[in-house]
């Protein structure tokens, strides 16, 4: 990539707020966040990713879009995941193992229901939002 | 088919126990009863926080909240909110604003954390520097760069009262000042990444979730003093963190947000990473610099100080990762909105990791002044399986116990200096009924012993001597004149050594002596544990009117130290018993108990 002028960044910047908001061009409506920090890996995150990778690929699901973030701050409950899907109410899941990363996929995203006894709620709303 | 509607009805312990099992099963009941069984799903979940006003059952997606709710409450929520749309107003946590719906963001308990340092944290991806730049990343280094003076940045540093985040407290904008003031030349920024208290992970989150809020305050750093090179000192056994730093710094370089000439300012600022092999003294700043350099870790007297006379004898300054992270977002902001968060004396927000005998344990953060309550029981749920607060530690081996009187103690750099402890970097460790003080002063004195890097010899004899004693208290054979002697011994690393290393490693111990010398005393006439953590000081004794000689204690002991023949009670000898407990363990009568 070439180096960036402030007009460059100022562009990017606005195109990439609507991606995260979102309204990514490449079709991707749902967004499922997993927490990698290291207590998210020590915990078994990097499982969690590969069968939400592996379960989406099985359903040849494509609108689905899987992202790593750091820690969420809710270490008693590692792996944590977020799941971002039009039409749902966004949950963070806690304790996420591979099969509760599949039941994501098959009943959270495809059959729109909640995952029992797995929900956490989030601790805090993020009041600076743009900080 | 879809859901419309979502009950999410509280499943932690304290809920549970509430009465919250019934309530489901009173959903599924209502719901089938008003033919709404296939439009609304109602779901267990984990704690939702809040227990003392459990249970708690929440509606998605309006988030509408509702506290102390009854089985019978669950006939009327079902037919108002769930098939009229209309909140039950006298199950709501605040009336009032249950008139708008109410969101969670409404209620006080939610708005107890207030995220500044953690704002990307567990929001964006930290591998793509796209998704920083999205969230108004590397926005103030333009108006740094093309609408600030150096000098306009550091008076606003200065008005913002930003102050160090690494523990001493040290106003950030001074610092900043004192090094521009240098003449022009070499200079360096540096950034303290060398987290090293036992139980605090704050650095560690932040660098592996955002890593590139460092980069762009090192940056404007570096602006602001005239420098042209910066370094994370950084300890190897963060390979995550490291990792996600060399990916940022590898993409900043590529955009040209690192390196000559930013964006085309003229400016030129580049990042280097330096590992530390893990040595605590090294996270003090002299330390940290002999590091970098190349020689081994020991701190040096100051003055002249680093912003001074710093990194191979040029002017440095020295930032701590949580100081750093707040940078951009004040440039931002401005000075102005920053200095309105906070205490008078300490401005912005403190991110703890909160760890020990907590339901929630975490990273948080809160707007200094709150309290040391709001923070261990309304965002922390309180003490794990229902046992009894009795000390928090913060600051990690320098810092003090705080006793449960001064659990309403608005937190800030000079509230908790007040009460013997310090900010610190901001572990917080809560301890209950079965943590023993005498065992955990003995902990940290063990830890700075081991990381004194023996150079001054307050430190190095006066911690050897300190542990000594504790060790002779917790095994039985303190005397009260060791008390004395430890004071004076406190006194003298305090006022001698050379670095915050020594002059602090004592606190623990000036700490619980001042709020727990009754338990001190236990240990030393009364030859007591009272908790049970001093192996020396418990005997087990088996009581002959329950012992019926079954002969299992006898052989289960790894000692031999029980005897006695078949059908007749059994005795311990105290001096062959290693009190590992696996005679009270297997006891089928009870017999066996110790104290």
């Amino acid at each position: 990539m070439a180096k960036l002028t402030l007009a460059d960044l100022r562009k990017m910047r606005e195109e990439k707020q609507k991606a995260l908001d979102m309204r990514d061009a490449s079709n991707k409506d749902v967004q499922v966040i997993v927490g990698m920090g290291t207590c998210g890996i020590a915990a078994g995150a990097k499982e969690t990713f590969t069968s939400l990778i592996d379960t989406l690929t099985q359903k040849g699901l494509t609108n689905v879009l899987v992202r790593q973030t750091g820690c969420m701050g809710l270490c008693h409950s590692e792996p944590t995941v977020e799941v971002v899907a039009p039409g749902m109410p966004t949950v963070i899941y806690g304790h996420v193992d591979a099969a509760t990363a599949k039941d994501i996929v098959e009943k959270h995203i495809v059959g729109h229901e909640l995952i029992e006894g797995k929900i956490l709620d989030k601790p805090s709303v993020d009041i600076v939002k743009n900080a | 088919m879809a859901y419309e509607s979502y009950v999410l009805v509280c499943g932690g312990t304290a809920c549970c126990s509430g009465g919250g099992d019934k309530i489901v099963e009173a959903f599924a009941r209502e719901l089938e009863s008003a033919g709404l069984k296939e439009k609304v799903q109602v779901v267990t979940t984990g704690c939702l926080g809040f227990c003392e006003q459990g249970p708690i059952v929440k509606i998605l997606p309006q988030g509408t909240f509702y506290v102390q709710v009854r089985e019978d409450d669950v006939k009327e929520i079902v037919a108002e909110h769930l098939v009229k749309g209309r909140v039950v107003q006298r199950l709501c946590y605040d009336p009032e604003q249950a008139k708008k719906l109410v969101a969670e963001a409404n209620i006080p308990f939610y708005q107890k954390q207030y995220r500044i340092v953690l704002r990307n944290c567990g929001v964006i991806d930290p591998e793509k520097i796209e998704d920083y730049i999205a969230r108004d990343g590397y926005k103030a280094i333009e108006k740094v760069l093309f609408e600030m003076t150096p000098e306009q940045v550091v008076e606003e540093m200065l008005k913002s009262g930003l102050r160090g985040r690494g523990g001493a407290g040290f106003p950030t904008g001074m610092k900043w000042k004192f090094a521009q003031q240098q003449p022009k030349g070499q200079k360096y920024m540096v950034c303290n990444a060398d987290e090293g208290d036992p139980g605090a992970y704050m650095d560690r989150s932040t660098l592996e979730g955002d890593p590139h809020s460092i980069l762009e305050a090192m940056t404007i750093a570096g602006y602001a003093i005239g420098a042209s090179k910066g370094f994370i000192y950084i300890r190897a056994e963060y390979p995550l963190a490291i990792h996600r730093l060399q990916v940022a710094i590898g993409q900043a370089r590529e955009l040209g947000l690192l390196g000559d000439d930013i964006l085309g300012s003229g400016f030129s600022f580049d990042i280097e990473l330096r590992f530390g092999a893990g040595a605590f003294v090294c996270g003090e700043e002299t330390a940290l610099l002999q590091s970098i350099e190349g020689n081994r870790g020991m701190p040096k007297p100051r003055p002249p100080f680093p912003a001074v006379k710093g990194l191979w004898g040029r002017p440095t300054v020295i930032n701590n990762v949580e100081t750093l992270a707040n940078i951009p977002v004040i440039i931002n902001k401005g000075a102005e909105w920053f200095s309105k968060i906070g205490t008078a004396t300490t401005k912005g927000t403190k991110v703890f990791a909160l760890t020990g005998k907590v339901n929630n344990s975490g990273l948080i953060e809160v707007p200094m002044g709150t309290t040391l309550r709001e923070i261990i029981f309304d965002i922390g749920g309180g003490i794990r399986g229902g046992h009894q607060f009795k000390a928090a530690q913060t600051g990690g081996p320098s810092g003090g116990i705080i006793p449960p009187q001064f659990l309403d103690t608005p937190i800030d750099y000079e509230s908790l200096a007040k009460i013997g402890s310090i900010m610190g970097s901001g572990g917080l460790i809560v301890m209950d009924e079965t943590d023993c003080v005498v065992d955990i002063a003995k902990f940290y004195l063990d830890f700075t012993v081991d990381e004194s890097c023996g150079k001054c010899a307050p430190c190095r004899i006066g911690g050897r001597k300190l542990l000594n004693y504790l060790k002779k208290i917790t095994d039985g054979r303190g005397t009260e004149q060791d008390i004395k002697d430890m004071e004076a011994i406190c006194d003298a690393m305090n006022k001698a050594s050379l670095c915050g290393l020594g002059q602090t490693a004592s606190n623990p111990v000036r700490s619980t002596l001042r709020y727990f010398m009754d338990e001190y005393m236990e240990h030393i006439k009364d030859k007591k544990c009272r908790s049970g953590k001093c192996s020396k000081l418990i005997q087990y004794k088996i009581d002959p009117a329950k012992c019926k000689g079954c002969t299992m204690c006898a052989r289960k002991c790894p000692a031999g130290a029980i005897s006695g023949t078949v059908k007749n009670p059994h005795v311990i000898d105290p001096a062959k018993c290693v009190k590992c407990g696996a005679c009270e363990a297997t006891c089928k009568f009870g017999a066996i108990s110790h104290g």
